[in-house]
């Protein structure tokens, strides 16, 4: 009952609200169109699995720029590709080398691809046609349709941040919360119903920001829409309860704008829109920490490799654990403003 | 939990015992007592900053003592369910903005746990009390300082709390609304409600059944306004708390 009065009261104000609802519905929208046009890939060095292949070119191929690993059976090396731990898996059919791209990323299928006709060329005694194939997207699959999973992720992540902080502040500053605090309401009433009101805008901006995508901006997409809705809201319940947690430790909604170089833009970095290979492992492990990696995963996962809930399971309960400590930490935190 | 002898007769709405609070090793509120009695009118009386509202928190139960204890009807604060029979105008409006009055009331009203027609029927009346029946569907960032103030106080009375707590209520409120204000403020009193009001109009407090006088977190006097003047020999409010302001400092001194 309480619960509900608040969600609704904050579907009103939101309702009135043309200026904020349109940094939530439209903004996404925008920023994603522009990081179309926009983005290009980036290089890396590829790890590429060999199997069944001739000596002299497993040589050549060993010291090149690639990490690779030898295989004894081609079985072998795709059981891995399909793990993940490969780019691409190289073989010889036939006299004719045959590669199997993992496909994800279309700027590390570039560089396999480019890397294995520099060899080629110099190796002239085999066949220097070479056999692609993709274990995911295509050869037509632009970097923008592999990052563009992860900035969805990013934009749903974003603006429900901000606007649930602001809107908890404001809570506060204008001694709304103060009354609030004065009625029988308890602490986990008030952040369920804040759940509660918020989600439903939120469930509404991942519809849109995923229709968008996949039908005007064209993104590639195996996957089911539902899943990646189903991601889409998670991230933003974790966005939702990480931005009302925030703001008890802001004063101004300046303040809830100054935690986004320290909050937002790290997990930009972090959530799999630039490669963190070269990076030290021990820094790489940050990632773990980060909610929008497990969201950018899935999200990825879902629209590039069309997994299912056995492969993204695990990023979606981890997403719900994060929602519920930042949930529970909320709760806790009311405790400044009201004992009981 | 303190157990009230069934031959006494009504427990008394409030009972603070030696509250003492402090925030950051500064005493806000210093060996507190008081009791106000069921159906009294009560008057806090103090300059900014000396700890009215933090008093109001305690007696709520809205906030904790460090030491000392507060009773609300006999029932040991803190306890949430005592929030029930508690009404609360901030000094702040406390308002939504985006929403309308009548939104706002509904809002308050279901956290109360009052149901649709009953819900209803209390909006009409707490509106008609503060004169803005016609303007329940306004858009409250449309609504003057006053009527803001109003809507506030409709909110405070709508669940017909048996303590009421007002913190500054009728400023920015003109003189005829205003006395209104204050004939139902004593019509509540005479029907048991418990009124606790703070203020800075001196003919107001002079309304009021008694009055304490705050300082520095501690009564400097509680009496009827009559005593008040008659101790101090003054012929005002004002001038009585004055005089016992620079008594307390002469005593400070000595």
């Amino acid at each position: 009952m309480r619960v509900s009065a608040l969600a609704l009261r904050i579907m009103q104000q939101f309702v009135r609200d043309r200026r904020t609802l349109a940094l939530l519905f439209i903004a996404p929208l925008f920023v994603l169109t522009l990081m179309k046009f926009v983005f290009d890939g980036q290089s890396v060095s590829p790890d590429i699995g060999i199997a069944e292949m001739p000596a002299a070119l497993t040589e050549q191929l060993t010291s090149s720029d690639a990490d690779i690993q030898s295989y004894s059976s081609i079985d072998e090396a795709m059981a891995d590709l399909r793990k993940g731990n490969l780019d691409a898996v190289l073989t010889v059919n036939n006299g004719r080398p045959s590669i199997t791209l993992e496909g994800s990323d279309p700027s590390t299928n570039k560089a396999v691809l480019l890397l294995l006709q520099n060899i080629l060329r110099e190796h002239v005694n085999i066949d220097t046609s070479l056999v692609v194939s993709y274990l995911h997207g295509s050869a037509d699959m632009a970097s923008f349709d592999s990052f563009g999973p992860v900035l969805i992720g990013f934009f749903s992540f974003f603006f429900v941040f901000l606007l649930a902080g602001v809107s908890f502040l404001r809570e506060r500053t204008s001694g709304t919360l103060e009354r609030l605090l004065a009625t029988p309401i308890r602490r986990h009433e008030i952040v369920v119903g804040y759940l509660a009101g918020f989600g439903v805008f939120a469930l509404l901006q991942a519809t849109l920001i995923a229709a968008y995508s996949v039908k005007v901006l064209d993104m590639y997409m195996v996957g089911s829409i539902g899943y990646m809705l189903l991601i889409n809201l998670l991230l933003a319940l974790t966005a939702l309860t990480l931005g009302t947690l925030l703001s008890s430790f802001a004063s101004t909604e300046f303040q809830i704008i100054q935690f986004i170089p320290i909050v937002i833009v790290p997990q930009a970095f972090f959530s799999g829109l630039f490669n963190l290979e070269a990076m030290n492992p021990w820094l790489q492990k940050i990632s773990n920490i980060m909610p929008l990696y497990y969201g950018a995963d899935a999200m990825r996962g879902i629209m590039i490799r069309g997994e299912g809930w056995g492969d993204f399971g695990v990023d979606a309960y981890v997403l719900l654990g994060f929602s519920a400590l930042f949930a529970l930490l909320n709760v806790i935190a009311l405790r400044k403003h009201r004992q009981l | 939990m303190m157990s009230v002898p069934l031959e006494s007769s009504l427990p008394p709405a409030i009972v603070l015992d030696e509250v003492t609070r402090s925030f950051n090793h500064r005493t806000i509120i210093d060996h507190v007592s008081l009791t106000v009695q069921q159906g009294e009118l009560f008057g806090l009386l103090g300059p900014s900053g000396s700890g009215k509202t933090t008093l109001i928190k305690l007696m709520a139960g809205i906030d904790r003592a460090d030491s000392g204890s507060a009773h609300m009807f006999g029932v040991h604060l803190p306890k949430l369910e005592m929030l029930h029979r508690f009404g609360y105008m901030a000094q702040s409006d406390a308002l939504y903005m985006e929403l309308s009055g009548r939104q706002n009331m509904a809002f308050f009203g279901k956290l109360y746990g009052l149901k649709r027609a009953v819900l209803k029927q209390r909006i009409e009346e707490a509106a008609r009390l503060v004169n803005l029946t016609e303007h329940l569907n306004k858009q409250v960032a449309a609504y003057s300082g006053g009527m803001k103030r109003r809507l506030s106080l409709a909110i405070a009375l709508m669940h017909q709390p048996s303590l009421l707590v007002l913190d500054e209520p009728t400023v920015g409120i003109d003189p005829v609304l205003r006395r209104s204000i204050w004939q139902e403020l004593r019509s509540l009193a005479a029907q048991g409600t418990t009124i606790i009001v703070t203020t800075h109009v001196m003919d107001e407090a002079e309304k009021c059944d008694r009055l304490g006088l705050i300082r520095e977190g501690r009564f400097i006097a509680v009496d009827t306004p009559a005593n008040l003047l008659a101790q101090t020999g003054s012929s005002s409010i004002e001038e009585a708390f004055i005089t016992l302001g620079t008594r307390m400092e002469g005593g400070a001194v000595r």
